[in-house]
């Protein structure tokens, strides 16, 4: 019951930079902690108004109705180079990119390498979370040695399917790349750390430093037919022996 | 006062461009349209504006989607192969609205062909190529000078429609050299705002630029409005040139780099005493069916020549329907025909 000497303190609330309309992603999933991350990057720093997305295809593809930001919608693969197309023609924007595994890490594996050696002045956003989850479980190429998907059904056999691939790692010995992180957001501390990557990987950007990509593993419950706790546990004991936290790059 | 120079047709469309406004060019290095990115990394920057040599096609097209989107006026240009590449992005910026101008200086194929020039591409140019119901204004040049005013006509109209332009040349319209006039440049700060672009949402609602939606009805309604465009663009944009058809038996009908051949054609036919004239679209999407058809009905035979293995022929039988004979003559791999060819094949059909 309130009484006259209780106070409402606002300690948590929506950032302005996010819309009302309802996310798509399914339970546990870390694409609704990262989205909301960037709504709060971007309230932070005051750039709603001059940011363009990019929205890749994949889970994210709707990714264009959670910001109030103007956005794109791209082909799979190609959002690192669309995002090339709108910082060229309007230098005054603030662009970042929100790509998947598959879309950057296989299919985009081209336009992803090409912006960052360019050192596009770009902010991308690279969820890894080793799973085709939109087109239902298929192998992807971060997927881990003995990982079971629909394409895998004996898990992941490097014999004919390779190992996972250390995308950052490939990036980062790029010259021009002045920000190249891995982030988890498996508990408050790794949320807080990633919170940090996106805003300092924006923050570059605003300061015409150049490209910063900022690599987060996230979860797959769905499709790792996992809980969310244990789908967390799994990123924090297994996912992080193959894809190491931290910074690759920091030139900053 | 506009400068007369000696330009190849490559360099004609890349600085025809930069007087139409283009500010973001993006392309990958391919034979025989080099001299287009080349005049473009040379101008480009000199000019405060943004030449990108992209690692790929794919990335080409994806960056003028970008900039498109952005709402600058914006360019990629190619050949052949290159341009097969490009088509999941034209789908893309056909299905979300947006203007471009591809040029498809077109070579020999399929395949790796060769570097000669042909005229093997009109399918994909005219009829899709990348997926889904979608077109793009295809435009035909005939002669270096008509390069040039074609390239400034494909911004005005991918602008006014919001829809993708192709020039579509050929490996010899890139490589001749002819005396061209190239018009004042457009100032871009002076080109009409456009609303609709992903500028930043200050101050109003966020712009979204897509070609996506899950929902059929949704989709179909965005198919529908594609479609009352493209009836838009038949209805006011066909183009296309007559020579010596009032009295002629015999038309031929053919567009760029032949169409100037039958030009010489049609002389000498003339002055053989053979009733000859020249049907030549300019527009190859939207076709000037009814124009074609209405002539038709005054001749006897109605001959396409084209250097590839009939593929305008489809479109000049669909609008002939039978009130002509339609002949064909046609070469490939890169071989031109000559005047004297295709005067014997006139010669076959005009008695």
């Amino acid at each position: 019951m309130p009484t006259d000497t209780a106070k409402t303190v606002t300690v948590f609330s929506r950032p302005k930079s996010l819309t009302d309309v309802r996310f798509t992603y399914c339970p546990g999933c870390h694409h609704g902690i990262i989205t909301r991350i960037i709504g709060q990057v971007l309230d932070e720093l005051g750039i709603q108004e001059r940011t363009v997305g990019i929205a890749p295809v994949g889970c994210s593809v709707f990714a264009y109705l959670w910001y109030r930001c103007d956005a794109l919608q791209v082909a799979h693969g190609r959002a690192s180079a669309v995002a090339t197309g709108v910082k060229r023609a309007r230098p005054d924007l603030v662009v970042f990119s929100y790509q998947g595994d598959g879309d950057f890490a296989s299919i985009g594996t081209a336009e992803s390498i090409h912006a960052a050696n360019r050192g596009e002045n770009i902010t991308v956003i690279f969820v890894n979370n080793q799973i085709y989850g939109m087109t239902g479980g298929e192998m992807a190429p971060t997927t881990l040695v003995a990982q079971k998907t629909i394409t895998s059904p004996d898990g992941r056999d490097p014999k004919t399917c390779g190992y996972p691939i250390r995308f950052s790692e490939i990036i980062a010995q790029l010259d021009a790349p002045v920000y190249v992180t891995r982030q988890a957001l498996y508990d408050t501390r790794r949320i807080l750390d990633c919170t940090q990557a996106i805003r300092k990987a924006f923050q570059n950007q605003v300061e015409g430093k150049g490209y910063s990509l900022v690599e987060i593993l996230s979860t797959c419950p769905t499709n790792w037919h996992m809980t969310p706790v244990e789908s967390n546990r799994h990123v924090a004991e297994v996912v992080t022996k193959v894809f190491p936290l931290g910074d690759l790059v920091n030139r900053g | 006062m506009s400068d007369r120079l000696l330009l190849r047709g490559n360099e004609v469309i890349a600085e025809a461009a930069i007087r139409a406004g283009c500010q973001c060019y993006f392309a990958y290095p391919i034979t025989p349209q080099g001299e287009l990115v080349e005049h473009m990394a040379r101008r480009m920057p000199a000019l405060g504006r943004t030449f990108i040599q992209a690692e790929s096609e794919v990335a080409a097209i994806n960056m003028v989607y970008g900039a498109s989107a952005a709402g600058v006026r914006t360019m990629t240009s190619s050949s052949s192969p290159g341009i097969s590449l490009k088509l999941e992005g034209i789908s893309y910026i056909a299905g979300s609205n947006l203007p471009a101008v591809i040029v498809n200086v077109v070579r020999g194929g399929p395949g790796l062909g060769n570097i000669a020039p042909a005229q093997s591409d009109y399918f994909q140019a005219t009829k899709g190529g990348g997926h889904g119901d979608y077109h793009m204004i295809v435009l035909g040049p005939s002669t270096v000078p008509e390069a040039g005013e074609l390239t400034a006509l494909a911004f005005e109209l991918a602008d006014r429609y919001r829809t993708p332009v192709m020039i579509l040349a050929d490996g010899l319209l890139g490589q001749m050299m002819e005396a061209v006039e190239l018009p004042e440049p457009i100032d871009p700060a002076t080109l009409p705002e456009k609303p609709w672009a992903t500028t930043g949402a200050r101050g109003r609602d966020p712009n979204i630029v897509l070609s996506f939606d899950l929902a059929p009805e949704n989709l179909k309604r965005m198919n529908l409005e594609l479609q009352a465009k493209y009836d838009a663009i038949r209805a006011a944009e066909i183009r296309y040139e007559t020579a010596d058809v009032d009295d002629a038996d015999l038309v031929v009908v053919a567009y760029g780099t032949i169409a100037r051949i039958a030009k010489t054609v049609v002389r000498m036919a003339r002055d053989e005493g053979l009733r000859v004239g020249l049907f030549r679209p300019i527009t190859l999407w939207p076709f000037p069916y009814d124009a074609l058809r209405e002539l038709a009905g005054r001749v006897r035979t109605v001959l396409t020549v084209e250097m590839s293995a009939g593929q305008m022929w489809e479109d000049v039988r669909l609008a002939v329907a039978e009130r002509a004979g339609t002949p064909f003559y046609g070469e490939m791999g890169g071989v031109v025909p000559t005047p004297r060819e295709i005067l014997s094949e006139v010669r076959k059909h005009a008695h």
